[in-house]
């Protein structure tokens, strides 16, 4: 399958609606969301919000690591090692010394969810020390790197809420250019109470179950999660026998250049980055036969978003749904457990349904897909988009 | 509503004004700006002191944080927080501090 | 066939002040355990508009930028690529102290909006309108080198003719007392160089480093970069290794490189892993820069500016040279290495042009 674009080879994943791939299969099919109340962080808000929270506590998660007592794993390092260690073993074998293997992380909340814990106890606590460092976005990479034991590329990208987007497109970039033969891409964020409190700020937190793309939607609920892909060249593809599960074969980033969080009126940057990802993929907007959007939830994205689908796809508009309402917005994970379910709807030839939807919008003139359903399914488009107008747009393709 | 010709409310309303002025000046870091640039009627938004979106959430807090306004709908703001009269008017009415 | 890619325009801010022509003559190595920057006015670069919700490090990052696409006479860049290893540190902090102290009632966005760790980046892109690809890497001491790395492949590949590239970090005064609690900033009563230091820990101080990157070589090129890699983990024993794979990948041998940029911190616990690197090189001159800027996870960006400075003035000022060795030739290949406390170990080199 030369030139179909870069293989993926594994897959891992850990969210609200399951800790492996079959699970969250099972919720995606069966229209089962994770979306609760939340237990893990203490936060005021409690009562007025709904989360995508993951039903492990940090010493939960920590036992399912094996890892030691003492240890200075953050919740993002630990969703982030459970995930990328998932998408790893998915392989069979795998060699970590045998190839040039790297590690493309994101975050955007990193270590924060220690950081607000004990921000003023470090300074009389020094046995809370060891995990001052883990403040920073790049421990949590550090930490999955240690964990799987890759020495070599490892960095992380942190965009907001199209992180993940990015960083598998950083990984393609590097298996293209020959200066990685595998690398596992994705991203991991935390629930925790700074960006509760941010996104309250900005009054898009839904207190009701978001309804992605429905003219009565309230806003966002927030989800945490990780999920990482493995990515092959062509040779390791070769030299190991893989199956590729899916192909990334096209990926673009453009910048909406307009407003610090909102997007523009007529989805620009996102426009953009769709255009781009067709290009690199060398297919055009037809070809596409699902989209799986940002569809937060909040009334400007998906406005937004919305307007960009139809100035791309005009009276064409594929089957498309977000998957928010089933996860919450997982932040910087966001795009890589979408990009899991991309690679599961073209293995399996099913559409994910688009829960919580009533009413189309009176700006648009397309509805979501609201059922799960079987497609043919050749090429399918994510959309991530975060602040700072930053657009990603990927495009998988059946193996 | 109280009484428009009260002398009393008016020299009230005229300090609550003031205040305003002073407190969103704060609130929004508007460096280059002084109380008595900004008339009562100016549009806050959009030409005038060419707020945006993000200072219009932060307004929504000053109603609570100050006077014990809360605002659930940051649609609700585009009428309040037209002017300092619009704004000064609403608080009048609604304030429980 | 891969294409050349040339540094056509530098900016900076620093502890020394911002990027200028005598930027060397006028530097004085730095002693305290923090230290301030020198900034410049932002006034004719920022609308008051837009200043009053901008930290330091945002200002500090569009100053530098707009220093480097000038310098290569660039409007819009095609994209913009940034490295930055604690972000916008001041508002998160400024956000999550409000969170704690007011127990999460009251809180405005603004600091929030900001503390998002590509805010630097978007902010440049919304102020030039560049609507082209847009990343941040947050890797510690790889921050700016993934960006550089990124930056590179597409410029090989033509996806890009010019990109901006740089580095900001900003240092807050809680995270800065709680990295000197852990000795990665040494303490503040001791008053040591990079040159004097006998003690763990390094001098902080923040800075923002942008280039431009381009196709094209031109009469404001600075240099050539040929090359670069990255990675988490290398012990001092593998370092020799890690030095030779990446000279032979780019067909040189230790000999032909004709100085050195090292990281000297004057962190004693970590500092040898630069004296192994100069023991592998015979007789090469070596040079240092965080004296002069200070440690933070992307200033090695700054390492950067000053060889393309030395490469194309084909001088070594004094102040930054390290060991003794005096040049007896031309500079032509420089090799830059950093790490940070044994990790995230990066090489970069850049050649004459």
């Amino acid at each position: 399958m030369a030139g179909a674009g870069v293989a993926i080879t594994g897959i891992g994943i850990i969210s609200s609606i399951g800790k492996t791939m079959e699970e969250s299969q099972q919720a995606l099919l069966s229209g089962t969301h994770g979306i609760s109340r939340i237990e893990h962080v203490d936060t005021k808000l409690r009562d007025n919000i709904w989360v995508g929270e993951i039903k492990y506590s940090n010493a939960e998660l920590a036992d399912l690591l094996k890892l030691p007592a003492g240890h200075n794993y953050t919740r993002t390092a630990m969703l982030g090692c459970y995930a990328a260690q998932a998408a790893v073993a998915s392989l069979g074998s795998c060699d970590m010394d045998a190839y040039k293997t790297g590690l493309i992380s994101s975050t955007s909340v990193g270590g924060m969810d220690y950081t607000e814990r004990y921000f003023y106890k470090y300074l009389e606590d020094p046995a809370l020390h060891p995990y001052i460092s883990t403040h920073d976005a790049g421990d949590s990479s550090h930490k999955i790197a240690d964990y799987l034991g890759i020495q070599g590329l490892v960095t992380t990208i942190s965009t907001a809420c199209s992180s993940a987007a990015n960083a598998i497109m950083m990984g393609a970039r590097l298996i293209k250019h020959g200066r990685l033969d595998r690398v596992i891409v994705g991203g991991t964020d935390a629930l925790s109470k700074f960006t509760i409190n941010g996104f309250n700020t900005l009054m898009i937190l839904s207190d009701e179950l978001c309804q992605p793309f429905d003219q009565d939607r309230k806003g966002l609920n927030l989800g945490e999660a990780a999920a990482y892909l493995v990515l092959e060249s062509e040779e390791v593809v070769r030299k190991e026998n893989r199956k590729p599960l899916a192909y990334l074969a096209g990926y673009g980033n453009a910048n909406d250049a307009f407003h610090q969080t909102a997007s523009s009126d007529n989805g620009e940057g996102a426009f953009l980055a769709m255009e781009k990802a067709f290009t690199v993929a060398g297919l055009s907007a037809s070809a596409i036969d699902y989209i799986n959007a940002h569809g937060t939830a909040t009334p400007n994205n998906d406005l937004s978003e919305g307007r960009a689908l139809q100035r791309i796809f005009s009276d064409d508009m594929p089957l498309f749904s977000s998957t928010k309402a089933f996860t919450g917005h997982t932040l910087a994970a966001a795009a890589a457990i979408e990009a899991v379910f991309c690679i599961v709807a073209l293995q399996q030839q099913i559409v994910f349904p688009n829960l919580n939807f009533k009413t189309q919008m009176e700006e648009l003139d397309c509805s979501p897909q609201t059922e799960a359903r079987p497609a043919q399914l050749e090429h399918v488009l994510s959309n991530s988009f975060g602040f700072g107008g930053n657009c990603s747009s990927l495009i998988f393709s059946k193996a | 509503m109280q009484q428009p010709n009260n002398i009393i409310y008016k020299i009230e309303m005229a300090e609550l004004k003031e205040e305003l002025k002073g407190k969103i000046i704060e609130v929004l870091n508007l460096e280059d700006i002084a109380v008595a640039d900004i008339a009562d009627s100016d549009p806050l938004f959009g030409e005038g002191l060419g707020l945006d979106s993000i200072d219009a959430l932060e307004l929504i807090v000053l109603m609570d944080k100050e006077y014990g306004i809360k605002l659930s709908d940051p649609k609700q703001g585009k009428s309040i927080f037209q002017s300092i009269d619009t704004m000064a008017a609403y608080i009048a009415e609604n304030r429980t501090k | 066939m891969k294409r050349s890619i040339y540094i056509n325009g530098i900016g900076a801010v620093t502890a020394q002040g911002v990027w200028r022509a005598d930027f060397f003559v006028e530097s004085h190595p730095l002693q305290h355990a923090v230290n301030a920057v020198q900034q410049p006015s932002y006034k004719e670069l920022i609308s008051p508009a837009m200043a009053r919700r901008m930290s330091r490090g945002i200002k500090m990052g569009i100053y530098a930028a707009q220093q480097a696409l000038d310098e290569a006479h660039i409007t819009i860049p095609d994209a913009i690529i940034t490295g930055t290893g604690l972000g916008c540190s001041e508002d998160s902090e400024k956000f999550l102290r409000n969170v704690l102290d007011n127990e999460e009632q009251f809180l405005t966005p603004t600091a929030f909006i900001q503390s998002t760790h590509n805010t630097v980046a978007a902010q440049i892109a919304l102020r030039l309108g560049c609507k082209g690809y847009n990343f941040t890497y947050v890797n510690r001491s790889v921050s700016f080198e993934s960006a550089v790395l990124d930056a590179l492949m597409q410029l090989h590949d033509g996806e890009a003719s010019s990109i901006l590239v740089g580095a900001v970090d900003e240092i807050s005064d809680h995270t800065a007392r709680l990295l000197q609690l852990i000795g990665y900033i040494k303490p503040s009563d001791v008053h040591e160089t990079v040159k004097e230091s006998k003690s763990p820990g390094a001098n902080y101080a923040e800075s923002a480093t942008f280039f431009t990157l381009s196709q094209e070589k031109t009469a404001q090129s600075y240099c050539e970069i040929l090359d670069l890699c990255l990675q988490n983990k290398v012990s001092q024993s593998e370092l020799p290794t890690f030095v030779d794979k990446f000279l032979k990948k780019n067909g040189l041998q230790l000999q032909d490189i004709d100085a050195l940029v090292l990281g000297y911190s004057g962190d004693s616990d970590f500092d040898g892993w630069y004296e192994q690197a100069e023991q592998l090189f015979d007789a090469t001159v070596s040079l240092y820069y965080k004296h002069l800027v200070g440690q933070c996870d992307t200033s090695s960006a700054f390492g950067l500016a000053m060889a393309a400075q030395f490469v194309s003035d084909q001088a070594i000022p004094e102040t930054a040279q390290y060991n003794t060795t005096t040049l007896d030739r031309p500079l032509k290949n420089v090799l830059l290495y950093n790490q940070f406390r044994g990790e995230d170990h990066s090489l970069v080199l850049v050649r004459s042009c």
